[in-house]
């Protein structure tokens, strides 16, 4: 139990000193701390994201700017309490330079008071709520926010005369977060939202929600779900007859995850989602990286999470060179303001005021292609801020 | 106190009812272990300042398991739904923080209260039944908890958790400090006054009436013991204590996260409790440390799959009978088991000030 | 609003299946099984495998799900459950749910976390109108299913002499055994069989439910469910039990979406203290 290094720490008699000799026993490594969600029903988000992660070192080496990157991988246990005490013994039992991951919002949020007392920066790579970056100024985020997706989702839909939709999400935090920017949207632009359909988390069978919808009888419905439940939805879409009654299917990208689209089959053909990656990108950045990521990870597909990874790590490593090695938390969250880089999604900039992300979203359709299942883009809205934040700034 | 140790003969010759409580006090006389854990959780304060984190997340999850324990091992009362009262308890001391009033203490209080009412409440739910109905009515009443704080977003901050509030120094006088260790001393300290209590409890005529109760209800009843009555007290007592759990976590963490009410909360105490062995309150002391070192060692091993290692220590205790992990020395060579029988009977005597 | 009946009703044919194992091993053999998750799970890991790589048929898939789950259940029995039938029913959840957890997590080591789906034949995809009310095809195939499995089973329990052989040996075990019944045969016997019909259960739910390695996790609380509201004594109390929660929960949704989630829950907290042994038990109507 008691290890060389607490034992040091122990005789300083506070906890504080360990945190000051981070620098000093970090010199040549610089090491980075994935709290990810390796167990339990996320686990495929902390599988892809991980992946990315190790891909983007497999693919640009393990040394930026004269320093070695060491990752340490821990599960977030999916509770909270567990991964704010995993933050804080990474950072002061491992003397982590940099966080990274965090699959759920709340699990993200919880270590705010960790690195605002520590001063490093947490690089959220999955977890996809608007407000966690608003919560310290350490939170950069590689991923995506939902209104950000949800937004060109509404606009599309308004101008490619759909009058009437329905609107079934999810009923928890990023669910909601889907439906308020979607409705926004779509109704300021003369859009009307017929019925709003909250279902549960844990929700075995969406037949009653189904039949709602069906006879509500709209143009369209908008959907959001975490991904593995969305491709079950599809299935159950398509059973109902939905799509036969004249209802289309649109979605942020989460329904449509490229990692599941292969087995979900017939029933996805067709499905128009908005989101910011398709494995089926066409750009010479995404060409490698797909080539990579699969030879690495036995032809698994990358999917939206696995980018926000890929991303998050050329993140830290831009930010390194840009310091020329200098691992300090403030210096490298300054370094990390501002950045912009290609990356496999198409153009990225990390806004400097709020430390969010600003790509572009992409509207696709589910199309055959090789005998594979892809979101083929068709249309791009350009470099699109999260719309929670252009509000606030705005006014 | 100096009579309990003096010779059998004394005692026997008194009358019967200062037999009893004579048995009562020896009972309740403070073992050796019990002080040596004791001073160990407190010499950890100062041995282990980097862990302790890990430390108040065994001193919570410890409280928990003692509160359950008070409902297992002494009533008899299967739950799988004791999370509730956990998760009720953090909610309330969040919102507490959060609307009213961030001292911690006062926080606590008014968390248990909160717990203990509905623990009142919901008690006269598992009066009847089967061991399986009690489950799975205390499950059913935490999984709708659950949804209900999910539902609830707009007081409870739905799936995002509820945030934005800080916690004030601990009576005005102790600010809690990021790595910990306030908040360690903070939990060892309300487990130590829990405990002190839940003691007293269970060697009064009380605990004892419950053990009655467990064993054979329609015996205790003949001999004029209100089972229903007293089930419904220390079911209330258990939620009370769940709460300060629940809102130790809060505090600690300046955080409530949704999933202090999901299921594995109710489960993993459960099985803490077990592990621990049940009926003697320690057991959920004990159970904490092991289950709560064993998981974090796994998951830093193997993070993808610790979760099957932790399955496979169940399947083997169960395999090996809790019984015969409770009398592990046994299988010692004989000279270090009387070291181990001398140490364990040997109780703080006068000169310790006495215990009880 | 029959359509709504209609799902109702097939929804609780598909947590009867399910659950029907449960309610063999936990009704009759009186065993806390918390396990029966993973039995399912494996049945539907099975099925997935063998369609999706072997590219066997599903309906042949299914009969191979249940006698490969089954021959793993009397395995189990043999090795492990065995021990267990007299132990305090708290032995036996801190056992099961160790099982889970290796379950879970081995399945996540050996198939990975993701969802896996499975592609049904097309004869069983899309709806059919029948007198006028669209119902989906293979809802109604599982609640053909569902009812053939539920006649099957209360004649066998019923009518056969294995049936009373199990009777008797759960009644009084010693008595049983006196009277040269081979006890321990005809609970090994039993408990594959139900932990086949799990497997059956979870190679038909994994359309419908969806296939993860936490599956027998999250629909835990659904076998549970069903068994303790139905009772633990006979195969009807189970059935009922379904198909009463099945219509509650799907109705309850589409007319009631705010409070959806909390239909399942609230109807059983109000049986259970209605009624604290089940639906249709023996105790049932003290």
């Amino acid at each position: 139990m008691i290890t060389r290094r607490s034992f040091v720490a122990a005789s300083a008699g506070l906890a504080m000193s360990a945190l000051a000799a981070i620098p000093g026993h970090a010199q040549e490594t610089v090491k980075v701390g994935l709290i990810l969600p390796m167990t339990g029903p996320f686990a495929s988000t902390g599988r892809q994201v991980e992946a990315g992660v190790r891909t983007y070192m497999a693919m640009h080496g393990d040394t930026v700017a004269g320093k070695k990157i060491e990752l340490v991988v821990r599960d977030d246990a999916s509770t909270a309490d567990q991964t704010r005490r995993i933050a804080q013994e990474l950072v002061v039992n491992e003397g982590v330079n940099v966080l990274g991951g965090f699959g759920l919002t709340p699990l993200a949020l919880a270590v705010a008071p960790v690195i605002n007392q520590a001063k490093i920066p947490a690089v959220v790579m999955a977890a996809a709520t608007s407000s966690i970056t608003e919560q310290s100024d350490y939170y950069v985020r590689s991923s995506f926010t939902l209104p950000q997706a949800s937004v060109p989702v509404g606009t599309w839909a308004a101008e490619n005369g759909l009058k009437r939709v329905v609107t079934l999400v999810s009923d928890y935090g990023p669910g909601i977060d889907a439906e308020t920017w979607f409705t926004k949207e779509f109704t300021a632009k003369g859009g009307e939202i017929v019925e709003a359909v909250r279902v549960p988390l844990q929700n075995p069978d969406f037949a009653p929600y189904l039949q709602r919808v069906r006879d509500a009888d709209p143009d369209a419905i908008f959907v959001f779900l975490p991904s593995g439940v969305g491709s079950l939805f599809m299935k159950q879409f398509a059973d109902r007859g939905l799509a036969e009654a004249g209802i289309k299917l649109i979605a942020t990208g989460d329904v449509t995850d490229d990692d599941l689209l292969n087995d979900m089959g017939q029933p996805a053909l067709g499905a128009i989602t908005g989101h910011h990656y398709s494995a089926a990108h066409d750009s010479p950045e995404n060409k490698a990286y797909v080539e990579a990521f699969k030879s690495a990870h036995n032809g698994m597909r990358p999917n939206f999470m696995s980018v926000g990874g890929y991303d998050g790590m050329h993140l830290i490593y831009a930010a390194l060179e840009k310091t020329g090695g200098d691992a300090t938390g403030e210096a490298l969250i300054e370094a990390m303001k501002g950045l912009s880089w290609t990356s496999p999604r198409g153009p990225i900039t990390i806004d400097p005021q709020t430390r969010d992300i600003v790509q572009n979203i992409y509207m696709r359709e589910v199309k055959e292609a090789d005998g594979e299942l892809y979101n083929v883009e068709f249309a791009t809205y350009e470099a699109v801020k999260d719309p929670a934040k252009a509000e606030a700034s705005g006014q | 106190m100096t009579a309990v140790s003096e010779s059998q003969e004394a005692v026997s010759a008194a009358a019967p009812e200062h037999l009893a409580a004579a048995q009562l006090r020896r009972r309740s006389a403070w073992r050796a272990y019990e002080l040596v854990l004791w001073l160990v959780a407190v010499a950890l304060i100062f041995l282990l300042p980097s862990k302790a984190l890990l430390l108040t997340e065994i001193a919570i999850v410890a409280l928990f398991a003692v509160s359950l324990d008070l409902i297992l091992g002494y009533a008899g009362i299967v739950s799988l739904g004791h999370g509730a009262f956990f998760g009720l308890g953090a909610y309330v001391a969040g919102l507490f923080a959060r609307h009213y009033f961030t001292e911690p203490v006062t926080g606590l209080l008014v968390a248990g209260l909160a717990s203990g009412i509905f623990g009142f409440a919901a008690s006269f739910l598992v009066l009847r039944g089967s061991d399986l109905t009690r489950l799975m009515t205390t499950l059913g009443i935490a999984l709708m908890l659950a949804e209900l704080a999910n539902q609830m977003a707009w007081l409870t901050g739905g799936a995002d958790g509820l945030g934005g509030f800080t916690i004030g120094p601990i009576l005005g006088l102790f600010e809690f400090d990021l790595w910990g260790r306030t908040g360690y001393i903070y939990s060892l300290a309300v487990l130590f006054l829990a405990m002190l209590i839940a003691r007293r409890l269970v060697h009064a005529p009380f605990g004892l009436s419950l053990k009655a109760i467990k064993a054979n209800r329609v015996r205790a009843a003949m001999v004029g013991v209100p089972a229903n009555s007293r089930i419904v007290v220390i079911y209330t007592i258990a939620a009370v204590y769940a709460g300060f759990a629940g809102a130790l976590l809060t505090q600690t963490t300046s955080f409530v996260s949704p999933d202090v009410l999901a299921f594995h909360r109710s489960a993993d105490v459960l099985l803490v409790l077990v592990i621990g062995g049940v009926g003697y309150l320690y057991g959920g002391i004990i159970g904490a440390i092991v289950f709560t070192l064993l998981r974090d060692w796994l998951s830093v091993i193997t993070p993808q799959y610790w979760m099957f290692w932790i399955g496979l220590v169940l399947v083997v205790i169960v395999l090996i009978g809790r019984e015969n992990l409770a009398r592990w020395h046994t299988f010692l060579p004989a000279p270090v088991q009387r070291v181990f029988k001398r140490a364990a009977s040997w109780r703080p005597g006068v000169k310790l000030g006495g215990g009880g | 609003m029959l359509t709504i009946l209609f799902d109702g009703v097939a929804y609780g044919m598909l947590l009867f299946i399910i659950a029907v194992g449960l309610a063999i091993t936990l009704g009759l053999m009186n065993f806390i099984n918390l396990a029966h998750g993973a039995f399912a799970m494996a049945g539907g890991y099975i099925t997935v495998v063998l369609m999706n790589r072997y590219g066997v048929s599903f309906y042949l898939c299914l009969p191979i799900a249940f006698l490969v789950v089954a021959a793993l259940g009397a395995l189990l029995e043999g090795t492990l459950y065995r021990r267990l039938y007299s132990a305090p029913h708290l032995d036996q959840v801190l056992f099961s749910v160790g099982l889970v957890f290796m379950s879970v997590a081995a399945v996540h080591y050996l198939m990975g976390g993701q969802q896996q789906l499975i592609h049904l034949p097309p004869e069983l995809n899309g709806r059919t109108e029948i007198f006028g009310i669209g119902v989906g095809r293979y809802r109604l195939f599982i609640t053909a299913v569902c009812a053939v499995l539920v006649v099957a089973l209360q004649l066998v329990l019923a009518k056969t002499r294995f049936g009373s052989q199990l009777r008797a040996a759960v009644d009084d075990g010693r008595v049983a055994r006196g009277l040269g019944i081979n006890v321990s045969a005809v609970f090994a016997l039993t408990f594959a069989f139900g932990s086949g019909l799990a497997g059956l259960g979870g190679a038909m739910g994994a359309e419908i439910l969806g296939l993860d390695p936490n599956f027998p996790l999250k629909f835990m609380v659904y076998f549970l469910i069903v068994v303790t509201v139905g009772g633990t004594s006979s195969m009807t109390g189970p059935f009922l039990a379904a198909l009463l929660l099945g219509i509650a929960d799907v109705a309850g949704k589409y007319y009631f979406p705010q409070i959806g989630a909390f239909v399942i829950y609230g109807v059983m907290v109000i049986m259970l203290v209605l009624r604290p042994h089940g639906l249709f038990s023996r105790e049932g109507a003290r």
